[in-house]
Protein backbone atom coordinates (compact mmCIF):
# COMPACT_ATOMS: atom_id res chain seq x y z
CA UNK A 1 0.00 0.00 0.00
CA UNK A 2 1.42 3.39 -0.88
CA UNK A 3 1.53 6.01 1.82
CA UNK A 4 0.84 9.62 0.82
CA UNK A 5 3.41 10.66 3.44
CA UNK A 6 6.14 9.05 1.36
CA UNK A 7 5.47 11.08 -1.74
CA UNK A 8 4.83 14.78 -1.26
CA UNK A 9 4.47 17.25 1.60
CA UNK A 10 0.83 17.46 2.79
CA UNK A 11 0.14 20.94 1.44
CA UNK A 12 1.14 19.74 -2.01
CA UNK A 13 -0.31 16.25 -1.76
CA UNK A 14 -3.74 17.51 -0.75
CA UNK A 15 -4.26 19.83 -3.70
CA UNK A 16 -7.74 20.77 -4.91
CA UNK A 17 -8.34 17.49 -6.71
CA UNK A 18 -7.04 15.22 -3.97
CA UNK A 19 -8.87 17.22 -1.27
CA UNK A 20 -12.20 16.82 -2.96
CA UNK A 21 -11.57 13.17 -3.78
CA UNK A 22 -10.64 12.50 -0.17
CA UNK A 23 -13.62 14.32 1.28
CA UNK A 24 -16.26 12.82 -0.98
CA UNK A 25 -15.05 9.23 -0.78
CA UNK A 26 -17.65 7.36 1.25
CA UNK A 27 -15.02 4.89 2.38
CA UNK A 28 -12.83 7.69 3.76
CA UNK A 29 -15.86 9.33 5.37
CA UNK A 30 -16.85 6.13 7.14
CA UNK A 31 -13.34 5.43 8.42
CA UNK A 32 -12.89 9.03 9.56
CA UNK A 33 -16.22 8.95 11.37
CA UNK A 34 -15.35 5.71 13.17
CA UNK A 35 -11.99 7.05 14.27
CA UNK A 36 -13.37 10.42 15.35
CA UNK A 37 -16.09 8.77 17.40
CA UNK A 38 -13.51 6.53 19.00
CA UNK A 39 -11.29 9.53 19.79
CA UNK A 40 -14.25 11.32 21.36
CA UNK A 41 -15.05 8.28 23.43
CA UNK A 42 -11.45 8.19 24.65
CA UNK A 43 -11.62 11.88 25.57
CA UNK A 44 -14.75 11.15 27.63
CA UNK A 45 -15.90 14.76 27.76
CA UNK A 46 -19.07 15.12 29.79
CA UNK A 47 -19.68 18.80 29.15
CA UNK A 48 -19.57 20.97 25.99
CA UNK A 49 -15.89 21.70 25.41
CA UNK A 50 -13.52 23.73 23.29
CA UNK A 51 -11.56 21.29 21.14
CA UNK A 52 -8.59 21.82 18.87
CA UNK A 53 -8.69 19.65 15.73
CA UNK A 54 -5.14 19.27 14.44
CA UNK A 55 -5.01 18.46 10.76
CA UNK A 56 -8.75 19.13 10.53
CA UNK A 57 -8.71 18.81 6.72
CA UNK A 58 -12.11 19.35 5.19
CA UNK A 59 -13.87 19.19 8.55
CA UNK A 60 -15.06 15.56 8.48
CA UNK A 61 -14.05 15.04 12.09
CA UNK A 62 -15.10 18.52 13.14
CA UNK A 63 -18.66 17.94 12.04
CA UNK A 64 -18.84 14.99 14.37
CA UNK A 65 -17.60 17.17 17.24
CA UNK A 66 -20.29 19.77 16.48
CA UNK A 67 -23.04 17.18 16.36
CA UNK A 68 -22.00 15.01 19.26
CA UNK A 69 -23.79 14.83 22.57
CA UNK A 70 -22.88 17.09 24.30
CA UNK A 71 -22.11 19.36 21.32
CA UNK A 72 -18.57 20.76 21.24
CA UNK A 73 -17.02 23.82 19.70
CA UNK A 74 -13.85 23.32 17.70
CA UNK A 75 -11.04 25.22 16.09
CA UNK A 76 -9.34 23.43 13.21
CA UNK A 77 -5.87 23.81 11.83
CA UNK A 78 -4.52 22.34 8.62
CA UNK A 79 -1.57 22.90 6.33
CA UNK A 80 -3.54 22.34 3.14
CA UNK A 81 -5.45 25.38 1.90
CA UNK A 82 -7.28 23.13 -0.57
CA UNK A 83 -8.61 20.99 2.27
CA UNK A 84 -9.69 24.12 4.16
CA UNK A 85 -11.42 25.42 1.04
CA UNK A 86 -13.49 22.23 0.94
CA UNK A 87 -14.29 22.72 4.63
CA UNK A 88 -15.51 26.27 3.90
CA UNK A 89 -17.68 25.00 1.07
CA UNK A 90 -19.21 22.47 3.43
CA UNK A 91 -19.99 25.29 5.89
CA UNK A 92 -18.59 23.62 8.96
CA UNK A 93 -19.19 25.30 12.34
CA UNK A 94 -15.55 25.31 13.44
CA UNK A 95 -13.18 28.21 12.92
CA UNK A 96 -10.32 27.36 10.55
CA UNK A 97 -6.63 28.23 10.53
CA UNK A 98 -3.97 27.57 7.94
CA UNK A 99 -0.88 26.40 9.77
CA UNK A 100 1.88 23.83 10.07
CA UNK A 101 1.76 21.86 13.33
CA UNK A 102 5.49 21.21 12.89
CA UNK A 103 6.10 24.92 13.43
CA UNK A 104 4.30 24.74 16.78
CA UNK A 105 0.74 25.74 17.67
CA UNK A 106 0.11 29.49 18.04
CA UNK A 107 -2.19 29.38 21.07
CA UNK A 108 -1.80 30.85 24.51
CA UNK A 109 -1.45 28.56 27.50
CA UNK A 110 -4.50 26.69 28.75
CA UNK A 111 -6.74 27.48 25.76
CA UNK A 112 -8.35 24.10 25.09
CA UNK A 113 -10.22 21.47 27.05
CA UNK A 114 -9.08 18.83 24.61
CA UNK A 115 -7.52 18.16 21.23
CA UNK A 116 -8.02 15.54 18.58
CA UNK A 117 -6.05 14.65 15.52
CA UNK A 118 -7.16 12.09 12.95
CA UNK A 119 -4.63 10.63 10.51
CA UNK A 120 -2.29 13.60 10.63
CA UNK A 121 0.64 13.47 13.04
CA UNK A 122 2.64 10.92 11.05
CA UNK A 123 3.26 13.79 8.63
CA UNK A 124 5.52 15.29 11.30
CA UNK A 125 7.98 12.52 10.59
CA UNK A 126 8.75 14.04 7.20
CA UNK A 127 11.38 16.71 6.91
CA UNK A 128 9.84 19.98 5.85
CA UNK A 129 10.93 21.65 2.63
CA UNK A 130 13.57 23.65 4.49
CA UNK A 131 15.11 20.43 5.76
CA UNK A 132 13.92 20.81 9.36
CA UNK A 133 14.25 17.36 10.88
CA UNK A 134 11.34 15.31 12.29
CA UNK A 135 12.67 15.43 15.86
CA UNK A 136 12.55 19.22 15.91
CA UNK A 137 9.12 19.31 14.31
CA UNK A 138 7.76 16.69 16.72
CA UNK A 139 9.02 18.52 19.77
CA UNK A 140 7.69 21.88 18.59
CA UNK A 141 4.32 20.25 18.05
CA UNK A 142 4.03 18.33 21.31
CA UNK A 143 5.53 21.11 23.45
CA UNK A 144 3.05 23.64 22.10
CA UNK A 145 0.16 21.18 22.32
CA UNK A 146 0.96 20.51 25.94
CA UNK A 147 0.98 24.21 26.71
CA UNK A 148 -2.23 24.98 24.84
CA UNK A 149 -4.27 22.42 26.79
CA UNK A 150 -5.86 23.14 30.13
CA UNK A 151 -4.54 21.38 33.17
CA UNK A 152 -6.27 17.95 33.22
CA UNK A 153 -6.77 18.40 29.46
CA UNK A 154 -6.55 15.45 27.11
CA UNK A 155 -5.60 14.81 23.51
CA UNK A 156 -6.22 11.80 21.31
CA UNK A 157 -4.23 11.42 18.10
CA UNK A 158 -5.05 8.61 15.70
CA UNK A 159 -2.09 8.12 13.40
CA UNK A 160 -0.48 5.85 10.85
CA UNK A 161 3.17 5.30 11.68
CA UNK A 162 5.28 3.83 8.90
CA UNK A 163 6.86 1.35 11.30
CA UNK A 164 7.57 0.68 14.97
CA UNK A 165 10.51 3.04 14.94
CA UNK A 166 8.35 5.92 13.78
CA UNK A 167 5.67 5.03 16.31
CA UNK A 168 8.22 5.08 19.12
CA UNK A 169 9.73 8.34 17.95
CA UNK A 170 6.30 9.99 18.09
CA UNK A 171 5.49 8.56 21.52
CA UNK A 172 8.75 9.57 23.07
CA UNK A 173 8.41 13.12 21.74
CA UNK A 174 5.01 13.33 23.45
CA UNK A 175 6.37 12.01 26.74
CA UNK A 176 9.32 14.38 26.56
CA UNK A 177 6.87 17.27 26.26
CA UNK A 178 5.40 16.25 29.61
CA UNK A 179 2.37 14.23 28.58
CA UNK A 180 1.20 11.08 30.22
CA UNK A 181 0.94 8.86 27.15
CA UNK A 182 -0.78 5.61 26.31
CA UNK A 183 -1.10 3.73 23.04
CA UNK A 184 -4.24 1.94 22.09
CA UNK A 185 -4.73 -0.31 19.10
CA UNK A 186 -8.10 -1.19 17.59
CA UNK A 187 -8.50 -4.15 15.24
CA UNK A 188 -4.91 -5.31 15.81
CA UNK A 189 -3.41 -7.86 13.42
CA UNK A 190 -5.75 -6.73 10.63
CA UNK A 191 -5.10 -4.40 7.77
CA UNK A 192 -7.62 -2.03 9.33
CA UNK A 193 -5.70 -1.68 12.56
CA UNK A 194 -5.91 1.76 14.06
CA UNK A 195 -3.51 3.29 16.50
CA UNK A 196 -4.46 5.98 19.01
CA UNK A 197 -2.06 8.00 21.10
CA UNK A 198 -3.91 9.06 24.24
CA UNK A 199 -2.28 12.01 25.97
CA UNK A 200 -3.04 13.54 29.33
CA UNK A 201 -1.76 16.74 30.87
CA UNK A 202 -0.54 16.36 34.41
CA UNK A 203 -1.67 12.77 34.61
CA UNK A 204 -0.27 9.28 34.58
CA UNK A 205 -0.05 7.26 31.41
CA UNK A 206 -2.27 4.23 30.98
CA UNK A 207 0.04 2.22 28.82
CA UNK B 1 -11.56 34.27 12.20
CA UNK B 2 -13.90 34.42 15.11
CA UNK B 3 -13.30 36.56 18.18
CA UNK B 4 -13.33 33.35 20.19
CA UNK B 5 -10.29 32.07 18.30
CA UNK B 6 -8.58 35.45 18.34
CA UNK B 7 -8.80 35.44 22.13
CA UNK B 8 -6.58 32.35 22.22
CA UNK B 9 -4.11 33.15 19.46
CA UNK B 10 -0.77 34.78 20.05
CA UNK B 11 2.10 35.54 17.71
CA UNK B 12 3.87 32.35 16.64
CA UNK B 13 7.18 34.03 15.86
CA UNK B 14 9.86 32.55 18.08
CA UNK B 15 11.20 35.87 19.32
CA UNK B 16 7.70 36.90 20.45
CA UNK B 17 6.92 33.95 22.71
CA UNK B 18 7.94 35.80 25.86
CA UNK B 19 6.68 39.24 24.84
CA UNK B 20 3.45 40.45 26.47
CA UNK B 21 2.89 42.58 23.36
CA UNK B 22 2.36 39.49 21.20
CA UNK B 23 -1.15 39.01 22.58
CA UNK B 24 -3.73 39.83 21.48
CA UNK B 25 -2.97 40.22 17.80
CA UNK B 26 -4.46 43.42 16.43
CA UNK B 27 -7.06 43.47 13.71
CA UNK B 28 -6.43 45.66 10.68
CA UNK B 29 -8.56 46.32 7.60
CA UNK B 30 -11.15 43.87 8.85
CA UNK B 31 -14.31 43.07 6.93
CA UNK B 32 -16.94 41.54 9.18
CA UNK B 33 -19.72 39.10 8.65
CA UNK B 34 -22.16 37.37 10.91
CA UNK B 35 -22.61 33.61 10.81
CA UNK B 36 -25.33 31.76 12.62
CA UNK B 37 -24.04 29.06 14.97
CA UNK B 38 -26.03 26.93 17.43
CA UNK B 39 -26.28 28.59 20.86
CA UNK B 40 -24.38 26.62 23.46
CA UNK B 41 -24.75 28.36 26.84
CA UNK B 42 -22.97 25.67 28.84
CA UNK B 43 -19.93 25.96 26.61
CA UNK B 44 -19.97 29.74 26.99
CA UNK B 45 -20.09 29.56 30.74
CA UNK B 46 -17.23 27.04 30.66
CA UNK B 47 -15.23 29.41 28.48
CA UNK B 48 -15.85 32.59 30.43
CA UNK B 49 -13.19 31.98 33.13
CA UNK B 50 -10.45 31.44 30.56
CA UNK B 51 -11.31 34.38 28.33
CA UNK B 52 -8.83 37.21 28.47
CA UNK B 53 -11.35 39.98 28.90
CA UNK B 54 -9.09 43.02 28.33
CA UNK B 55 -7.91 41.36 25.10
CA UNK B 56 -11.51 40.78 24.02
CA UNK B 57 -12.37 44.42 24.75
CA UNK B 58 -9.38 45.50 22.62
CA UNK B 59 -10.26 43.18 19.73
CA UNK B 60 -13.87 44.28 19.81
CA UNK B 61 -13.01 47.96 19.73
CA UNK B 62 -10.73 47.32 16.75
CA UNK B 63 -13.75 45.87 14.99
CA UNK B 64 -15.94 48.80 15.92
CA UNK B 65 -18.03 47.68 18.85
CA UNK B 66 -17.87 48.25 22.57
CA UNK B 67 -17.92 45.69 25.37
CA UNK B 68 -18.16 46.38 29.10
CA UNK B 69 -14.73 47.01 30.64
CA UNK B 70 -15.33 44.42 33.34
CA UNK B 71 -15.68 40.74 32.64
CA UNK B 72 -19.34 39.90 33.25
CA UNK B 73 -20.11 37.38 35.92
CA UNK B 74 -22.67 34.68 35.65
CA UNK B 75 -24.04 32.37 38.27
CA UNK B 76 -22.40 28.99 37.89
CA UNK B 77 -24.97 26.38 37.15
CA UNK B 78 -25.03 22.66 36.88
CA UNK B 79 -26.64 21.19 33.81
CA UNK B 80 -29.79 19.32 34.69
CA UNK B 81 -29.39 17.16 31.66
CA UNK B 82 -26.73 17.01 28.97
CA UNK B 83 -29.30 16.09 26.38
CA UNK B 84 -31.49 19.13 26.11
CA UNK B 85 -28.94 21.85 25.26
CA UNK B 86 -30.94 25.09 25.22
CA UNK B 87 -33.47 24.00 27.80
CA UNK B 88 -30.78 23.65 30.43
CA UNK B 89 -30.42 27.42 30.67
CA UNK B 90 -34.07 28.08 31.29
CA UNK B 91 -33.40 28.12 35.01
CA UNK B 92 -30.72 30.81 34.68
CA UNK B 93 -31.52 34.39 35.58
CA UNK B 94 -32.52 36.91 32.96
CA UNK B 95 -29.27 38.84 33.38
CA UNK B 96 -27.20 35.70 32.86
CA UNK B 97 -29.18 34.83 29.79
CA UNK B 98 -28.58 38.32 28.38
CA UNK B 99 -24.84 38.03 29.08
CA UNK B 100 -24.58 34.62 27.47
CA UNK B 101 -26.48 35.75 24.37
CA UNK B 102 -24.14 38.71 24.10
CA UNK B 103 -21.10 36.47 24.43
CA UNK B 104 -22.53 34.10 21.84
CA UNK B 105 -22.98 36.92 19.36
CA UNK B 106 -19.52 38.37 19.95
CA UNK B 107 -17.43 35.22 20.29
CA UNK B 108 -19.18 32.70 18.07
CA UNK B 109 -21.13 34.58 15.42
CA UNK B 110 -18.92 37.54 14.55
CA UNK B 111 -16.37 36.66 11.90
CA UNK B 112 -13.56 38.54 10.24
CA UNK B 113 -13.84 37.48 6.62
CA UNK B 114 -10.95 39.46 5.17
CA UNK B 115 -8.22 41.44 6.84
CA UNK B 116 -5.08 41.04 8.91
CA UNK B 117 -3.95 40.34 12.43
CA UNK B 118 -0.83 42.21 13.38
CA UNK B 119 1.59 41.37 16.18
CA UNK B 120 2.19 44.27 18.55
CA UNK B 121 5.68 43.02 19.27
CA UNK B 122 7.30 42.13 15.93
CA UNK B 123 4.80 43.64 13.49
CA UNK B 124 4.27 40.38 11.61
CA UNK B 125 0.98 40.42 9.70
CA UNK B 126 -1.16 37.30 9.58
CA UNK B 127 -3.49 37.54 6.62
CA UNK B 128 -7.14 36.54 6.86
CA UNK B 129 -8.77 35.38 3.67
CA UNK B 130 -12.29 33.97 3.43
CA UNK B 131 -12.33 33.76 7.25
CA UNK B 132 -9.17 31.60 7.34
CA UNK B 133 -6.14 33.13 9.05
CA UNK B 134 -2.78 32.13 7.66
CA UNK B 135 -0.36 31.12 10.42
CA UNK B 136 2.26 29.58 8.17
CA UNK B 137 5.50 31.30 9.08
CA UNK B 138 8.57 31.82 6.94
CA UNK B 139 11.03 29.31 8.37
CA UNK B 140 13.51 31.90 9.69
CA UNK B 141 10.84 33.15 12.13
CA UNK B 142 9.86 29.75 13.56
ZN1 LIG C 1 5.29 38.72 16.82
Amino acid sequence: MSRPEDNLPPDLYYNDTESLKYTTSSRVQAIQATMTNRALELLSLTTPSLILDIGCGSGLSGEILSESDPPHTWIGMDISSSMLAVALDREVDGDLLLGDMGQGLPFRAGSFDAAISISAIQWLCNEDEKGVDPKTRLSRFFDSLYASLKRDGKAVCQFYPRDDKQRDMICSAAIKAGFGAGLLEDDPETKNKKLYLVLTVGGEGNR
Amino acid sequence: MKLLTANFLSCAVKACKSSPLSFPLHFKDAELASKSVPYNPILLSNLLPRLDWPALVTSSSELGFTLPQQKPEITPFTPTSSEDGDAVMSGAGEEDEKTLRMLHKVLMETEVVEGKMVCGSCGFEYGIHQTVANFLLPSHLV
